[in-house]
């Protein structure tokens, strides 16, 4: 395993900048994502990692080593494929051979090699197996496997979960991420589904439109995005437009005037957690009117996902906010139409210029 | 209503069925009968047959010009499949793999020999190899070689036709995974490229194998004098006698390509690539 090193990496097509300045550092046992909406760059990013793009400018380092210009097949780098890209003529052993034998390792030590990696991915007893024999979830196990085999100096995953089915798909995750720890692996993984993403990184990228928006932890991205995009693609936020009228002071084009927790005077917007927004009943004097917020408003919809309950609730006429509550015995839980208050404490709100 | 759905659902399945069979019928019926009349004990055609021989299979084996048309026709089978295979392989890779300009003119371009009358390529190949004769001063137009090249371009449409439908089910991913494990473009291309079209490659030389055995219309000017394929030869023989040995003839070229394409069926599903 080795440290992974991306320098300014830039990649155009004509006018079309696919990414346009990513530098990352990747420490040695490290599992970063790259996070971001189809188009964003990332899987462009991997290809160049892996060398199957070539990038228009940047550099990338293999454990300290210049690799930008090798072709892929000289760069010691394990890729799991989307679509497993499993060998549909060879068998399972041969498959995750393959890369063995381009090294031209000893017959005895690959055969030993190939059982040793086939029974990590709990698949002991199915080398003599055809691609096709096998269920997606297996097939899944073979690309990893075989990506192992060769043990490489950093393992990359494009979207190695996508073509599971849900359940299926947090079982893996899990494997993946202990397997992943076991062996001390190098690893990046690209995704666009924020929940794969958080629950596997220790480090996470979310990438947009070509460039890094913001490089950290689980909870650097969720308490303290970025930009406007990152706080809407990491978690869920409601966005009020307005104005801030001097730091701490907001208001939204419906006129509402809102206490929020610094932002420089201009045009901006104001982001708000589902979860972080309390709702209660129309009382003026009622629990929430200790909190910084506190305004009337309609419930307009109310979506029901068992333990949750998203409830939509109208502010004004421009001005529309998701409050997300917990379904409990008892706990309030208005029905659409129904007069409520919302409020929460002005460090909730977070506030981004346009 | 309800029964009446019934009944016209089975209606539209009955007549279905009825049109595929006689499609069917029409298809086979002319085979059915050569077969049948390769059996005529009768020297001249006419039934009912007045018995039953396998007299005209053993005459076949008489006549030198039926076996010297049947070698010559499968050398120049063999060899203008095999050239087909090494240049039609990689014109259908190039056509699935690379964007370029001109890409569908000459996907098309490649198609063409089995659209245009066999007549019209027939005189083409001729002219052109009259012409390479003269300015080259060697001898072209009528030799084995110059048989092979005519055929060639009657084999390679299949096989680009035939690779390209087998490329487009092939996960391009596969050649990259290959790369990644190590393995450079010469490597990934015999190992892993070349085995999951080969269902396609077997086709299409199958297809261009049988289209050079039984192709009369160009050879017929590509001849040399001495020098006759297994068509030209029936062609000659029917001028002057209509026997039952032209169907004997017929039902052992039959019996070959059946045998030929069953064999293959067996390693490599044909229904999945044609």
């Amino acid at each position: 395993m080795a440290r992974l090193d991306i320098e300014n990496l830039v990649k155009r097509y004509g006018d079309f900048h696919a990414v346009r300045d990513v530098s990352l550092s990747i420490a040695d046992g490290e599992f970063l994502v790259l996070l971001g909406p189809s188009g964003c760059g990332k899987t462009t990013t991997l290809r160049m990692v892996a060398g199957f793009i070539e990038p228009t400018a940047g550099r990338v380092l293999l454990g300290g080593q210049d690799v930008t210009l090798l072709p892929p097949w000289k760069r010691n780098a394990g890729m799991v494929f989307q679509s497993y890209a499993l060998f549909p003529h060879l068998t399972v052993a041969q498959n995750v051979a393959f890369g063995l034998e381009m090294r031209k390792i000893p017959r005895a030590d690959i055969e030993k090699r190939v059982e040793e990696v086939l029974a990590l991915v709990r698949l002991g007893g199915y080398g003599g197996r055809l691609p096709r024999q096998l269920s997606g979830g297996q097939q899944q196990r073979v690309a990893l496997a075989r990506a192992l085999a060769i043990r490489p100096d950093v393992l990359l995953l494009d979207e190695p979960l996508s073509n599971l089915d849900a359940k299926l798909r947090q079982e893996v995750r899990v494997e993946i991420r202990e397997l992943q720890r076991q062996l001390g692996l190098t690893t990046v993984m690209v995704t666009h589904d924020q929940e794969e993403a958080l629950t596997m990184a220790d480090r996470l990228v979310v990438m947009n439109e070509g460039l890094v928006r913001q490089v950290g932890s689980q909870r650097d991205l969720y308490e303290r995005p970025a930009d406007r995009f990152v706080a809407g693609f990491v978690g869920r936020s409601t966005f009020l437009v307005g104005t801030v009228e001097a730091p701490g002071r907001f208001r939204s084009n419906g006129g509402l005037g809102l206490a929020c927790s610094g932002g420089m005077a201009g045009p901006g917007v104001l982001a708000l957690r589902p979860e972080r927004v309390e709702i209660g009943p129309p009382i003026p004097s009622g629990p929430l009117s200790g909190l910084d917020n506190c305004l009337p408003g309609t419930v307009e919809f109310v979506s029901y996902l068992g333990a949750l309950i998203d409830i939509h609730v109208r502010l004004s006429t421009t001005d529309r906010l998701v409050v997300q509550i917990a379904n409990r015995d008892g706990g309030f839980a208005p029905d659409v139409g129904q007069s409520v208050h919302v409020g929460w404490p002005a460090s909730a709100g977070q506030v981004f210029a346009e | 209503m309800t029964s009446l759905a019934v009944i016209r659902r089975r209606a539209g399945r009955w007549a279905l069925n009825g049109a595929a069979g006689v499609a069917l019928a029409y298809i086979l019926l002319p085979l059915i009968f050569v077969v049948w009349l390769a059996f005529f004990r009768q020297e001249i055609p006419s039934f009912p047959p007045e018995g039953y021989s396998l007299k005209w299979f053993a005459a076949i084996l008489d006549q030198r010009k039926f076996v010297d048309g049947f070698s010559l026709s499968f050398r120049v089978g063999v060899l203008a499949t095999l050239t087909g295979l090494v240049l039609g392989v990689p014109a259908a890779l190039c056509l699935v793999r690379y964007n370029f300009t001109l890409r569908g003119p000459l996907a098309n371009l490649l198609l063409m020999p089995v659209v245009v009358p066999g007549v019209v390529l027939g005189t083409a190949m001729y002219v052109f190899q009259v012409e390479v004769e003269n300015d080259l001063d060697v001898d072209v137009l009528g030799t084995f070689y110059a048989l092979v090249a005519g055929h060639v371009v009657i084999v390679i449409p299949w096989v680009v036709r035939l690779v390209t439908a087998s490329l487009a089910g092939v996960d391009r991913a596969i050649e990259e995974a290959a790369q990644n494990l190590g393995a450079n473009a010469w490597v990934t291309f015999w190992r892993i490229t070349l085995p999951s079209i080969r269902p396609g490659i077997v086709a299409g030389a199958l297809f261009g194998f049988v289209t050079s055995f039984g192709n009369l219309e160009m050879s017929l000017f590509l001849v040399g004098p001495g020098r006759t394929t297994l068509p030209i030869v029936i062609l000659q023989y029917l001028e002057w006698k209509i026997d039952p040995t032209i169907a004997a003839v017929s039902v052992v070229q039959i019996l070959l390509i059946g045998g030929a394409m069953l064999l293959t069926d067996r390693y490599v599903k044909l229904a999945r690539v044609v």
